[in-house]
């Protein structure tokens, strides 16, 4: 690190009091993950086995802005599959038969649970193994769950990497896993920035197709891109693989950290790293500082929605100069989040889990500058005359590493300045 | 098990959440998993709503399910009593909930709460969202409104209208202003924005005016039976349909009173010479039973298209659709199979498509102009403007909806006349929707037509149904606007099928042509 970037916080946020409700939890189910994994994933299909409920959060979460033919869809369970789960098995097998005649494209099948086949206790992992043996080679057939009662949001896509581990080959290679979907433009950035200071064998899951090469072993060393793999991080140690535990990259502070702790792994020199990073990061923090003048000394309160609360309230904090109130994040959890913690100042209420009525009234309370929220949330809170940016946004837009740090702070900033905008005109 | 891609009706707990959010006064206790409430966003983002859609969800999780979610219900209920102070408060479960079998009626029953609950069935797999809304809105006017001494004055209700319903904001101002120029005051418009209290005085009118069937049919026969309140039977979408409604209402309430049509200006904007182009262009119309039904009238009879294909997606309504498609003289297609749609478009290509936002996009993928004339719909079909679909301002803005996606007469005459101009080209698009150009059309399932040289080989029947385009046939489809283009295609296929040749060569495309002249 050098000299431009501030010293850690004396007290950071890691053994701050978490404020712990429940009640009303204003958030997604697992099963939107599948939104952005079913584009990242290009030989992947996502087969929901759920309600028609499950089917309307999709297309609704989606905004049915995928004009042809998706790669995901939803086995909708009828009266009749209620009422005898081997008749529900047939039906199961009937149906994935028929999608993968007219599909041969797909190369992966995801049988994803929900909230009703949970109930139900309909054995998806049953299911995919018996699926698989029906047609392998061609295709593999995985089952996670997406379920609201056991997963929000992002947890599916944990859920989905997680679901992977264990088909991953063995190896005693030494090789780096990049964990954690990316879009492909930051994808290829960050594997550029690791290919010039040297480091490789560089793997990423989730890979593109299930032709990448990947294995999996006790030399394997893995970071996480994505706050919320807390699953597929157990299921990685489980295989004896090792994490490089790291603040997460965002903002360039964020992604400073991440690239030298993966680059003390791999024994960089520090003119190497310095060589690789310091015009990017010089880039970086010009970008932030353009969007920050707008940000700086303004409040923000966040509401639980993605797990990515923790490492942007520190982005905001240390590079924008804004003070969190409240930082809500669905799950903690320290092995991941704890480093972020640490570089958060202590100040704001750190909150898991959710009571919304309640979450509301102390966010009339503080009136914060900036709300981040659920799409559920944003309208009626600005017609309260708070400023909100949406918080699914922040999941749906290219925001880690260097090259989308200045991006990353106008989501911020954009909603702020429009309100200045129409303020001044009105 | 149905494999769905797109649907187009949610599930029957969100057709409750439209009659609870449309309401005020009421709140809904949901009995649900986390996630559920993504049913929020519909109202706050689709419809822009400013407050949260009155809606407490249990949120209950995989760990609760081993105690006591049954006590969870009660808590989240009387929370939300404590904090909303509902005039009423209805309960229900989501498809989850009702695998559960926690009772949520029977539990709110219990807690002796010092106002009407009032339990919702809603089969969650079996009925969907248009369902939910009907029954749930017939059980608020079963549970609350009392028979009463009609009103001395002849008074109506106008019933139907919900949340996110297609421009239903607006349909209730034009048929509210239209009764009061009949002389008939509105007595309560519900669901959207009645009180509990409102709807107990349902029944001092003297009939109901029924504008949504799909939402509020089984409680306008409801309110036949029970408070004698007869209804109508005409939806106003249309010059026509407009003029018969109102000859309904007359003959209910005896009014004589005068309509001016001095804002009807649709009826001359058909007759000027500039709308013969719009003579005979072949429709596609898909939505839910009310509206398709009324816009094929207003297709064929107003705005003198050629109604190629008709259906709807709900199947309450199949009958009423068949017959409608019987008159004329078409197949109905009942389905909410997105992808049954799709094909049906492909191999009828109309001119233009009327549907949902389905059907936008399945137009944006072949290339044909579509106009949305019925939900499910998105956020750009909420506009600010006033933009209603019934009474004569609504035939008005069928007209100008309708007519804005096709090219218009004179310049689809220009881009026949000058098809290789560089800048007035056809893949430019009609040039009032700013260069954009429809996609070209694909049709990903099949494998590409193979192109031939043009060898001179007599054209020689196949039994395979597999018919080549030579190359210079090819490159003259390519120079026909594209609008037509899909036709001109699927013509020439047709014909060429027809005389069991195997390849089509430049003469067989025009002999198609004037096979099919009219």
């Amino acid at each position: 690190m050098n000299d431009l970037t501030p010293p850690p916080p004396a007290l950071g946020c890691r053994s701050a009091p978490i404020l712990k409700q429940r009640g009303q939890r204003e958030v997604f189910c697992g099963l939107t993950g599948i939104i952005w994994l079913h584009r990242k994933i290009q030989d992947a299909f996502f087969l929901v086995v759920g309600s028609r409920t499950c089917a309307h959060l999709l297309q609704s979460a989606a905004g049915v802005m995928i004009f042809a033919e998706p790669r995901f869809g939803t086995a909708i369970l009828e009266e009749s599959d209620l009422a005898g789960l081997n008749d529900a098995h047939k039906e199961l097998d009937r149906e994935v038969a028929r999608l993968l005649a007219r599909r041969p494209d797909i190369r992966q099948l995801f049988l994803v649970g929900s909230c009703p086949s949970e109930v139900i206790k309909l054995d998806l992992s049953r299911a995919a193994e018996r699926l698989t043996q029906q047609f392998a080679p061609k295709v593999r057939v995985l089952e996670y769950s997406g379920s609201g009662i056991e997963t929000t949001f992002t947890q599916g896509e944990d859920a989905c990497l997680a679901s992977m581990v264990p088909v991953l080959p063995q190896t005693d290679a030494r090789e780096l896993l990049v964990v954690g979907a990316l879009p492909d433009v930051v994808e290829d950035q960050m594997l550029s920035l690791l290919a010039d200071m040297g480091i490789g064998p560089v793997r990423v899951l989730p890979a593109r197709n299930i032709d990448a090469e990947m294995g999996i072993g006790p030399n394997t060393v893995f970071a996480l891109t994505q706050p919320f793999l807390g699953d597929t991080h157990a299921a990685l140690e489980r295989r004896g693989a090792r994490y490089i535990q790291a603040p997460f990259p965002l903002g360039e502070e964020g992604t400073t950290a991440w690239l030298s702790a993966v680059a003390a792994e791999f024994g960089v020199d520090a003119e190497t790293f310095e060589r690789v990073t310091a015009a990017p990061r010089r880039r970086a923090r010009q970008a932030v500082a353009q969007a920050a003048e707008t940000l700086q000394g303004k409040t923000v309160f966040f509401f639980p929605d993605s797990q990515l609360e923790i490492p942007l309230a520190r982005f905001l904090a240390r590079e924008c100069g804004m003070t969190p109130l409240e930082v809500g994040s669905p799950y903690i959890h320290d092995a991941l989040h704890g480093p972020d913690l640490d570089l958060l100042p202590s100040g704001p209420q750190i909150s898991e889990g959710q009571d919304v009525d309640l979450q509301l009234d102390r966010c009339r309370a503080a009136r914060p500058d900036l709300t981040v929220c659920g799409l559920g949330l944003a309208n009626p809170l600005e017609a309260e005359g708070l400023s909100t940016k949406w918080a699914i946004e922040l999941v749906f837009t290219p925001v880690h590493f260097y090259e989308q740090a200045g991006d990353l702070a106008s989501l911020f900033a954009r909603p702020l300045r429009r309100k200045g905008i129409l303020e001044a005109k009105t | 098990m149905k494999l769905t891609v797109w649907t187009y009706e949610g599930p029957p707990h969100v057709g409750a959440m439209r009659v609870a959010t449309g309401m005020k006064g009421l709140h809904y206790v949901l009995h649900a998993p986390q996630g559920d409430t993504y049913a929020d966003l519909l109202f706050t983002m689709i419809e822009r709503r400013n407050h949260r859609p009155p809606v407490t969800y249990t949120t209950f999780q995989a760990r609760d399910l081993g105690s006591d979610t049954a006590g969870l219900f009660k808590a989240s209920c009387q929370d939300a009593y404590d904090r909303f102070q509902p005039e009423a408060i209805i309960v229900g479960a989501s498809c989850t909930a009702e695998l559960i079998q926690d009772d949520p009626g029977g539990l709110a029953e219990t807690m002796g709460l010092p106002i009407p609950v009032i339990a919702l069935e809603l089969p969650s797999y079996q009925r969907k969202e248009n369902f939910g809304a009907d029954e749930t809105f017939l059980q608020i006017v079963r549970h609350l409104a009392k028979p009463m001494e009609k009103t001395k004055r002849v008074s109506c209700n106008i019933i139907g209208p919900t949340a996110l319903g297609f421009r239903h904001r607006d349909d209730v101002q034009e048929i509210t202003n239209l009764l009061y120029e009949l002389g008939i005051e509105v007595n309560v418009t519900a669901p959207m924005g009645s009180t509990p209290s409102e709807i107990a005085k349902m029944g001092q009118a003297h009939f109901n005016v029924l504008l949504y069937p799909e939402t509020a049919e089984q409680a306008a026969r409801y309110c036949e039976r029970t408070f004698d309140q007869p209804y109508t039977k005409t939806v106003p979408i249309g010059v026509g349909a407009t003029n018969d409604f109102i000859a309904e209402v007359r003959a209910l309430s005896g009014s004589t009173a005068e309509i001016s049509t001095d804002r009807l200006r649709q009826t001359w904007w058909n007759q000027s010479v500039d709308s013969t182009y719009l003579t005979g262009k072949r429709v596609f119309i898909f939505g839910d039973g009310t509206h398709v039904k009324a816009a094929a009238r207003v297709a064929r009879d107003e705005m003198g298209f050629e109604v190629a294909g008709i259906g709807c997606y709900n199947r309450e309504f199949a009958r009423d659709i068949r017959a409608v498609a019987k008159e004329y003289g078409i197949e109905a297609l009942i389905t909410d199979d997105y992808l049954e749609v799709e094909r049906t478009i492909e191999a009828l290509q109309p001119e233009m498509i009327l549907g949902t936002q389905m059907e936008r996009h399945i137009g944006k993928r072949l290339g044909i102009p579509c106009a949305v004339i019925s939900a499910p719909v998105h956020v750009q079909d909420f506009p600010a403007r006033y933009s209603p679909q019934m009474g004569f301002e609504g035939a008005n803005v069928l007209f100008d909806t309708w007519v804005h996606p096709l090219v218009m007469g004179l310049e689809e005459h220009l881009l026949h006349m000058f098809r290789d101009d560089f800048e007035f080209h056809d893949d430019a698009g009609a040039s009032h929707h700013g260069g954009h150009s429809p996609k070209p059309m694909q049709v990903p399932d099949k494998t590409p037509k193979p192109v031939l040289e043009d060898v001179s080989v007599a054209a020689k029947p196949v039994d395979d149904g597999n018919i080549v385009w030579l190359s210079s046939a090819e490159k003259e489809l390519k120079k026909i606007p594209f609008f037509v283009r899909g036709k001109a295609r699927r013509n020439t296929e047709t014909y060429a099928a027809e005389k069991g040749l195997g390849e089509i060569s430049l003469d067989t495309l025009y002999e198609a042509k004037a096979h099919y002249a009219r």
